[in-house]
Formats: C-alpha cells, sequence, structure tokens
C-alpha cells in the first residue's frame, strides 16, 4: 500500500545538503536550527549546554507536527490506514536507528525513555538474573549518576559489590587497573562512551576486549558518543549500547537500548503491559517476540519518528563530517578557554569530544554561570549528575561548555569574552 | 551588565572574598548544617546560645559568592541579637530576596538591603537563603541537614 500520496512523507522534508566536497557550512547548518536565531537577555543565544540537550533541527520539528497533523494513531493494533501508517513509520524509524548504529538486526533496536531507562532496563533484566550474593557489577570513576544508581539498586537488592575503575588526573580510565578489577566474580561491565562531565572518550574496543576475554558482558552509555561521533555496535562488539534522542538533535522522551539478539531473547522482559505479549490468558502469558517484548504499553511514536528525522538529518551532514568539524572547535576552544589567566581545565584527556569543563580560581562556577547567562551564553554549572568525578577532583561543581555540530569558533570567543567579564566583576 | 551589578554589589563581593566569622566555634552549643547538592554549596553555622540570646556565631564551608556572602552577613548581623529577633530577621531577609521589597522592615535589616539584586535572578534565591536556613535549623536543634534546593 503507498501512503505518500495521503501524508507527505518524511523524505520530502529532508534535509539540505551542507557539505560541499568534503567541507563543513557550519552557517548553513546553523539555519536549520530555528531557536538559534533568538535572543536571550537582549543578547544573540550562545547555547554551549548540548550535553545536557541538543537544539532540534526543522527537519524534527516538521516531523512531530506532520505526524500529529496527519498521522496520529495507535500502533501495533488497528486493521485501519493511520494505523498501519503509523505502525509503517514507527518500524521505519527503527531500522534508521538500526543502520546508523550498524546493528545487525532491527530487532536489537528497544526504544525506550531515554538512556536512563535504557541502563534500568538491562539492570533489571540482565541484571536481577545474573546478578548473585557476592558478585560484582564493575563500572568506572566517570559515571552519570544513571550509571551508577540502578547498579547500586541491583547490588543491594542481590548482596552484590559495585566496583569503580579509577582514573587518572587527566580524567582518563587507568587500563590495567580496570583490567585488574575483572574477575571470577564480574557479572556485568558497565560504562560511558563520552564522559559527560570530563569529555574523555573512553577506548571501548579495547575494554570489551578485555571483558569478552573473560566471559564478562558490556554495557556502554553512549548519550555523550551518538551526536558527536560515527557509532558502530557491531565494530565496538558491546553487548549493550544506550543512547538518548534529545541529546542527538532529537525530541525529548525517547531513546534506545540496543542489545545483541542472544543476550535480548535470554532477558526476561522489564515491563508488563500491552505490546509485549503475543498471548493472555490468566493462567499464562506468552511474551512477543523482540523487540516488543520490552515494549510494554502504547510507545512514543511520534517520538521515534522525530528521532529517525533526527537520524536523517545527521547521515545528510554525515558523522565523519560533524566529528571533524567538532574536532577542531573543541581543539580551538580548549586553547583559547586554558589560555586564560586563572581558568583551570577540569577534563584534559588525549582523547575528548564535546565538553570543556572548567574552574576559576577564586569564582564558584555558579556565579560563573550567571554572570555568562547575561551575555545569551547558557553553560551548566554544577556537579552535572557526576557527583562521584567532582570527588575526584576535589572540587564542588565545574562549569561546562558542551558543543554541537552548530557551534562555531566565534561562539567559543563570546565565551572567552564572557570569562574575561565574569572575572572584571569579581576582580 | 546593569542587573548583574545589582546582585553582584561591592559589600557582597567583598563579603565572599574575605567572609567574616568564618570560624569554627569551639564554644558552640548549637550547630546545623546546609548543603545544596546541585550547586554544591554547604555551609555549617555554629552558635553559641545563652538563653534566647545568641552570645556568637560563626560559619565555615564553601559556596556560590551569594552564599557565602549572605552567611558572613547573617552572622555580623545576628551577633547579640535574640532568638525572635532572628527569626523576624530571617521572614524580613526572605522577602526582600524573593521580592526585592522590604516594606517596613528596611532599618532593621541594615546593611542586608543589599541583597535585595537577589530578586532579579530566582535561581539564587536558594543560594542567598542557605545560610538562613541552617540558622534556623540550628536554632530548632534539628539534625538533619537543610538544603534549599
Amino acid at each position: 500500500m503507498t501512503t505518500a500520496a495521503k501524508i507527505p512523507s518524511r523524505e520530502s522534508a529532508a534535509p539540505h545538503l551542507h557539505v560541499v566536497g568534503g567541507a563543513f557550512t557550519v552557517e548553513k547548518v546553523r539555519r536549520d536550527f530555528p531557536i538559534l536565531s533568538r535572543e536571550v537577555h537582549g543578547k544573540k543565544l550562545v547555547y554551549l549546554d548540548n550535553a545536557a540537550t541538543s537544539q532540534k533541527p526543522r527537519a524534527v520539528i516538521d516531523a512531530i507536527s506532520r505526524y500529529y497533523e496527519q498521522g496520529n494513531a495507535n500502533v501495533h493494533r488497528g486493521v485501519h490506514f493511520l494505523s498501519e501508517h503509523a505502525t509503517g513509520e514507527h518500524e521505519r524509524a527503527r531500522r534508521t536507528v538500526q543502520h546508523f548504529i550498524n546493528a545487525a538486526d532491527a530487532s536489537e533496536i528497544i526504544f525506550v525513555r531515554g538512556t536512563t531507562e535504557a541502563i534500568n532496563l538491562v539492570a533489571q533484566t540482565y541484571g536481577r538474573t545474573h546478578v548473585r550474593a557476592g558478585d560484582e557489577v564493575l563500572i568506572t570513576a566517570m559515571e552519570h549518576h544513571s550509571n551508577i544508581v540502578p547498579w547500586q539498586i541491583l547490588c543491594e537488592e542481590k548482596g552484590a559489590n559495585l566496583r569503580v575503575a579509577p582514573i587518572n588526573d587527566n580524567g582518563e580510565l587507568l587500563l590495567e587497573e580496570f583490567e585488574k578489577l575483572l574477575g571470577p566474580r564480574t557479572k556485568i561491565v558497565a560504562l560511558p562512551h563520552v564522559s559527560n562531565a570530563l569529555g574523555t572518550v573512553n577506548p571501548v574496543g579495547r575494554i570489551v576486549e578485555m571483558a569478552h576475554r573473560r566471559n564478562i558482558p558490556v554495557l556502554v552509555d553512549g548519550a555523550q558518543a551518538v551526536p558527536h561521533m560515527k557509532v558502530d555496535v557491531h565494530a565496538l562488539d558491546c553487548d549493550f549500547y544506550a543512547f538518548s534522542s534529545h541529546k542527538m538533535f532529537g525530541p525529548i522522551g525517547i531513546g534506545v537500548l540496543y542489545g545483541k539478539s542472544a543476550m535480548l531473547e535470554e532477558m526476561p522482559p522489564y515491563q508488563g503491559g500491552g505490546d509485549m505479549i503475543s498471548s493472555v490468558t490468566f493462567e499464562k502469558t506468552t511474551y512477543n517476540k523482540l523487540p516488543f517484548k520490552f515494549e510494554a504499553g502504547t510507545p512514543n511514536v511520534a517520538g521515534a519518528i522525530a528521532l529517525g528525522a533526527a537520524i536523517e538529518y545527521l547521515n545528510g551532514l554525515g558523522m565523519d563530517n560533524i566529528a571533524a568539524y567538532e574536532h577542531e572547535l573543541l581543539a580551538y576552544a580548549t586553547e583559547k578557554i586554558s589560555a586564560i589567566p586563572a581558568v583551570r581545565l577540569i577534563g584534559t584527556a588525549r582523547d575528548r569530544a564535546g565538553v570543556l569543563s572548567f574552574v576559576i580560581e577564586g569564582i564558584h562556577p555558579h556565579d560563573v554561570g550567571t554572570i555568562l547567562d547575561q551575555e545569551g551564553i547558557a553553560i551548566r554549572t554544577g556537579h552535572h549528575c557526576a557527583q562521584p568525578v567532582m570527588q575526584r577532583f576535589g572540587i564542588p561543581a565545574t562549569a561546562r561548555a558542551s558543543f554541537a555540530l552548530y557551534n562555531t569558533k566565534a561562539e567559543v570567543d563570546t565565551l572567552a569574552e564572557g570569562i574575561r567579564k565574569v572575572q572584571e566583576v569579581f576582580a | 551588565m546593569a542587573d548583574l551589578r545589582e546582585l553582584y554589589q561591592e559589600v557582597i563581593l567583598e563579603h565572599s572574598k574575605a567572609p567574616r566569622n568564618y570560624r569554627e566555634l569551639a564554644a558552640a552549643n548549637h550547630s546545623a548544617e546546609g548543603y545544596n547538592p546541585l550547586c554544591g554549596d554547604h555551609f555549617t553555622v555554629y552558635l553559641n546560645l545563652e538563653g534566647d540570646s545568641i552570645r556568637d556565631i560563626s560559619f565555615q564551608g564553601s559556596g556560590c559568592a551569594i552564599s557565602k556572602a549572605s552567611a558572613s552577613m547573617m552572622t555580623q548581623t545576628l551577633k547579640g541579637k535574640s532568638r525572635a529577633d532572628a527569626e523576624k530577621l530571617f521572614e524580613a531577609f526572605r522577602k526582600l530576596v524573593t521580592t526585592g521589597q522590604a516594606n517596613g522592615d528596611q532599618p532593621q535589616l541594615g546593611k542586608l538591603a543589599v541583597f535585595s539584586g537577589v530578586s532579579e535572578f530566582p535561581v539564587r534565591v536558594k543560594c542567598a537563603t542557605l545560610a538562613w536556613h541552617t540558622l534556623q535549623a540550628a536554632l530548632e536543634g534539628k539534625q538533619d541537614t537543610v538544603s534549599t534546593e
């Protein structure tokens, strides 16, 4: 059945190509993001809080409107036109995600609310069936709270131990120490691909190898990686990969858990309800096949479709082009900001992405944030949901500028100027 | 920048850099801890109460300029005051930082009036009031850590 004549398809709103002869034209990219032209406190918005959430391109905003204006229906249920169409678009989005991260099969893509729910899902299903008293879960010293607390809850319930692999003063994982912590009791490893507080890119491939040599599965928190670089779950060989739509230019309220089929198949369901069953009697329920076994209740259909639109937008730009552009931007920012007297970077790993965390001598990050805000510059201040990272560096908080594909060197200059204004106020 | 200067008044900056009564109080018979984990502001307020009178008061900890200056100026203002005075001042102070208005309390607030600019920055009210909430807990002998987040 073709529906193209009735409902405008997403392809008709495909992004224009901004990459000509391999060059990435940021000025054109910026025009795709309506919010970037607004002002804050009478100043041009300089949005540097992308690690918290990214802004949305017109293609994503339009996909949401189009769905609710033309395509809204529940999925996997009706025989009517709209329901079939919505189901088709929902499942097409799943295939878009599958290809984006190079998963072997669309059924390995589970739609969830976000990274946090993805990690909780694994802790509560895989974790609860495999972790027993005295076992260990291994994480790192650079986790977001969402990759600590679900494991703590599991360990508390099971009488298991949470082990933490240390990092050095640059914010890099100590691989030798990490490997020593992999033992016969280790039942799962969970770590971030990119640290949200420090920007460190972890050598996930090598870590997975180390763990797999001992038959230990690995979950990767990819929330801060997916917007910045090409992610290939097949090449990484990780068992689980979790990420959020809203940090990669898609809508808030949806995210993805990738899991290898073999792992997902043997895991019990996470939540019970409609859609996740194939038959129900009061005596016995048979669960649905993957991925639906893990998707109880009406899914976030508009969210999935708009996430698909975000990925198509990114594909149009090319993840390699985005990574190359951002690499240069972050290098520029690192040099520019660290050159300001009394500014100290927190997180100086050789391989970093997206994040520049810093403190200014004698000035609390919260005051930095308030003064920069008056300049139209949006940064995050505080512990970034990573209190153990703050404790590791002996600071209560940092100021964090986090970048995305639409940020410019001129915005970095504005930030540097802003930091000088902060220092003037406190002079 | 006009609004910013309202918030970061010279007096406030000066107190944040050189806080008064910034020490542990050896003779303290009341103390309480205040902590705003999101910002990282963390203070302990120490009191030496004699009957209903605040004989001595001090604080220690770390935080942003607003929270530190507020704690510093609070200790200066309250030394020698009665418990009832402290409660009245807290009420007036809270009104000042949330509305920018002091009504008839202006003379009573004295130097604390410099915090009126906080009302233009609603997210910073929690910074300005953390020390005061901690003081209240100390006066009431509460054990739990106080937060204004």
